[in-house]
């Protein structure tokens, strides 16, 4: 199978998540869409090193994977957090670091 | 020929002077002791060098001493090193000298005076300046006495500042000679960029190998810092004011040495001159002109100090004047600016005596009869004025005659001009040193109720002895057997000296000034003796006398010339510099946080806005990339 269809199938998962990024309001959702930019990447990477034949790329992907689960406890107790005193996960209502 | 001493007499005078200024209060009670001490101990080493020196052959008399290696860069080096030499030797002992007599006048003069050990601290500063500046070798050296004597007198002018017009005196005083001090600045840079050296061995050698032109630079330069320093026209507006000073200072500084610096510098500087005719023809000029200005003012001063000022002023000018007409007058200048030293020094310490008598009053309109009262001051000041105005034998006769001679055998019109401007002078003198004379010591008594005239105690009179002393035999004893013209040969005319041909016999100029001198004091008795003496200035007097009682305009003339302009130059920079440079920095910074306050709007504080701006970006930068490669 063509390797460039994994790189479609990335840049798809890409987009979806930077967009869901910017339109979503709730914190979770916009968290999962992180995730998917973050998976997306992985999944590029590892696809170059197929293309290329060595293992550079799925060594980073799995540095990409260790960042993210760390960014996944820090970021689910941030919006936990943010949650208890504000008592709301839009991001929009985090909007106090402004001027 | 090297000598270890005469280091300390620069040194002991600045050592009492930093002492007593260091120690403050607790030097109150013997302060004036040490500062004369120091003084005499200088003039003691002076005295003792001069004897040395008469035992050496003529041409090793010079003594030299090298300090230290002051600045050495590269090829360029400069000694810290004393010349004592035959002309500094007569400034040694007239500094010195005078300087002891006048340190143990002021001991009394100033004894009401809270400062009085802050005033012989400065007093001893001067000395020390005023010594270092005629024994340096060089130009550098010389330099830095200059400036010594500049602050000193800067200081002693304004001891009593706390009227705001003493301090103003003190500050003019100290910025016309910082134009003066310019043009010595100059003529070392000048020197130093065209011979490389500032010693004045080394521009001695230097100058016969130097352009004509280069050599006027330096002589016009130095002619300038001359000026400034020695009161000459055009920078003589400082002088009178200078009399702020306490009187003793007048005497020391304005008078007998500081004022004379300028009369040094061009002898010391001889060779640049010699080489040089049109600076000197200027110096001539300068002195000329500056005896007749300095006597006219002095016609119309009723301040008893003032009109001493304008008179030495006016036999300043006869030393420029003298030393402007080259080989010949070198060592005439320098025996008139000795006499001069001890006979004005003499009236000034006579007018403080006055002074002290009649509290402090210096309107010569509130004087008269105190000859009975004061008959030490009287003689004194009598036997100065006797020499000032040149009535043979006394001192004054000898030094001025010598002189005005001189100007009229310069040779051609010029002789003539000067000699008539000379010999004009000195009837001048005879008037104006008449006027004082009569109005203080003859006549009716015109003084207050309150004045109680008395003679002054002996540590004020025996000063003014020794300088009547002074006054009455100096000029017989420099011209016996032309001594002094001897003693100075090897340093101010080397060589053959060219006799000019003789317009007028010696004997025809001196009957022409006694007969000058005559008709000045004529007049005098006319205008003062004859007719009655109002003890205020007349004011329905004729325009001249009105110009004349204003300085001949000269502070009028600097304001007009110098001062409007100079403020107008100034607001026009003020303006400048407030909306061009000013306002470049405000408008930067006006940019700055404008572009700020507009940015900041960017910040709205939602992340998907960050978020959509990240995006953005990246993708810019991605679609940059990708456009380069391509």
């Amino acid at each position: 199978m063509n390797s460039a269809n994994y790189l479609y199938l990335s840049a798809l998962l890409f987009t979806i998540g930077a967009v869901g990024v910017v339109i979503r309001r709730n914190a979770i959702v916009v968290f999962m869409c992180v995730e998917l930019m973050l998976n997306a990447a992985n999944l590029s990477l590892v696809t170059f090193s197929r293309i290329n034949g060595n293992l550079d790329g799925q060594i980073v992907a799995f540095f990409t994977m260790v960042v993210a689960a760390c960014e996944v406890v820090v970021g689910l107790a941030i919006i936990v957090t943010i949650y208890r005193s504000r008592r709301s996960a839009s991001v929009d209502d985090a909007n106090l670091l402004k001027r | 020929m090297t000598s270890n001493l005469i280091v300390y007499l620069i040194a002991i005078p600045l050592f009492s002077s930093a002492l007593l200024l260091l120690t403050g209060r607790k030097s109150n009670n013997w302060g004036h002791l040490l500062g004369t001490l120091a003084s005499a101990s200088s003039f003691g080493v002076g005295a003792y060098l001069f004897t040395q020196m008469l035992a050496q052959p003529t041409e090793e008399r010079a003594l030299t001493q090298k300090l230290f290696s002051w600045i050495s860069v590269g090829s360029f080096n400069v000694d810290a090193s004393l010349l004592l030499d035959q002309l500094s030797i007569c400034f040694v002992l007239l500094i010195t000298g005078v300087g002891t007599l006048i340190h143990i006048y002021s001991i009394s003069y100033m004894s009401h005076d809270l400062d009085r050990r802050r005033f012989f601290a400065y007093l001893n500063l001067f000395i020390a300046a005023m010594l270092l500046l005629v024994l340096g070798d060089s130009y550098l050296n010389l330099y830095l006495g200059w400036e010594g004597v500049g602050l000193a007198s800067y200081l002693l002018i304004g001891f009593w500042n706390q009227k705001p017009t003493y301090a103003t005196a003190a500050k003019k005083a100290f910025v016309m000679n910082r134009v003066g001090d310019l043009g010595l600045s100059l003529a070392i840079m000048i020197a130093f960029a065209s011979m490389g050296t500032a010693s004045f061995a080394g521009i001695k050698a230097a100058a016969p190998h130097a352009s004509t032109a280069t050599l006027t630079a330096i002589g016009i330069m130095l002619l300038l810092a001359a000026a400034g320093k020695s009161a000459q026209f055009p920078l003589q507006a400082w002088l009178g004011d200078a009399m702020a000073g306490p009187t003793p200072v007048s005497a020391l500084i304005h008078a007998a040495t500081m004022v004379t610096a300028g009369v040094y510098l061009i002898t010391r500087s001889n060779f640049i001159f010699d080489a040089a005719p049109t600076a000197q023809l200027l110096v001539v000029i300068v002195g000329a002109v500056t005896l007749l200005f300095g006597a006219v003012v002095g016609t119309a001063k009723d301040d008893i100090k003032k009109a001493l000022a304008a008179s030495t002023m006016s036999q300043i000018g006869y030393m420029i004047l003298g030393a402007g007409l080259g080989p010949v007058g070198y060592a005439f200048a320098i025996m008139h600016l000795l006499t001069h030293g001890f006979f004005k020094a003499g009236m000034f310490l006579g007018a403080g005596s006055v002074m002290h008598g009649m509290n402090d009053e210096v309107n010569l309109r509130k004087f008269g009869a105190l000859r009975k009262f004061m008959p030490i001051t009287f003689i004194t000041f009598g036997l100065g004025y006797l020499a000032i105005i040149g009535v043979p034998p006394f001192a004054g006769f000898y030094s001025k005659d010598m002189i005005i001679e001189t100007a009229f055998n310069a040779g051609g019109i010029k002789g003539i001009l000067l000699g008539s401007a000379a010999l004009f002078g000195a009837a001048l003198t005879a008037f104006y040193m008449s006027r004082v004379m009569i109005l203080t010591f003859t006549g009716e008594k015109r003084w207050d109720d309150e004045a109680h005239p008395h003679e002054s105690p002996m540590l004020m009179w025996l000063p003014m002895a020794i300088l009547a002393i002074g006054s009455v035999a100096s000029g017989f004893l420099f011209t016996r057997g032309d001594a002094l013209v001897n003693w100075l040969e090897p340093v101010v005319a080397p060589g053959e000296h060219a006799e000019h041909a003789e317009l007028l016999a010696p004997i025809v100029v001196s009957a022409l000034a006694l007969t000058m001198v005559l008709i000045g004091i004529s007049i005098a008795v006319l205008m003062y003796v004859r007719r009655p003496v109002a003890n205020v200035a007349p004011e329905n007097v004729s325009a001249l006398t009105r110009i004349v009682r204003q300085d001949l305009l000269q502070d009028a003339a600097n304001e007009a010339i110098f001062m409007r302009p100079g403020q107008a130059l100034t607001n026009t920079l003020v303006v400048v510099d407030e909306m061009v440079i000013d306002g470049a920095v405000r408008g930067v910074g006006a940019i700055a946080i404008g572009s700020g306050s507009e940015l900041r709007k960017s910040q709205t504080g939602y992340v998907r806005s960050y978020a959509a701006l990240i995006l953005v970006g990246a993708a810019a930068i991605v679609l940059g990339i990708w456009v380069i490669t391509q």
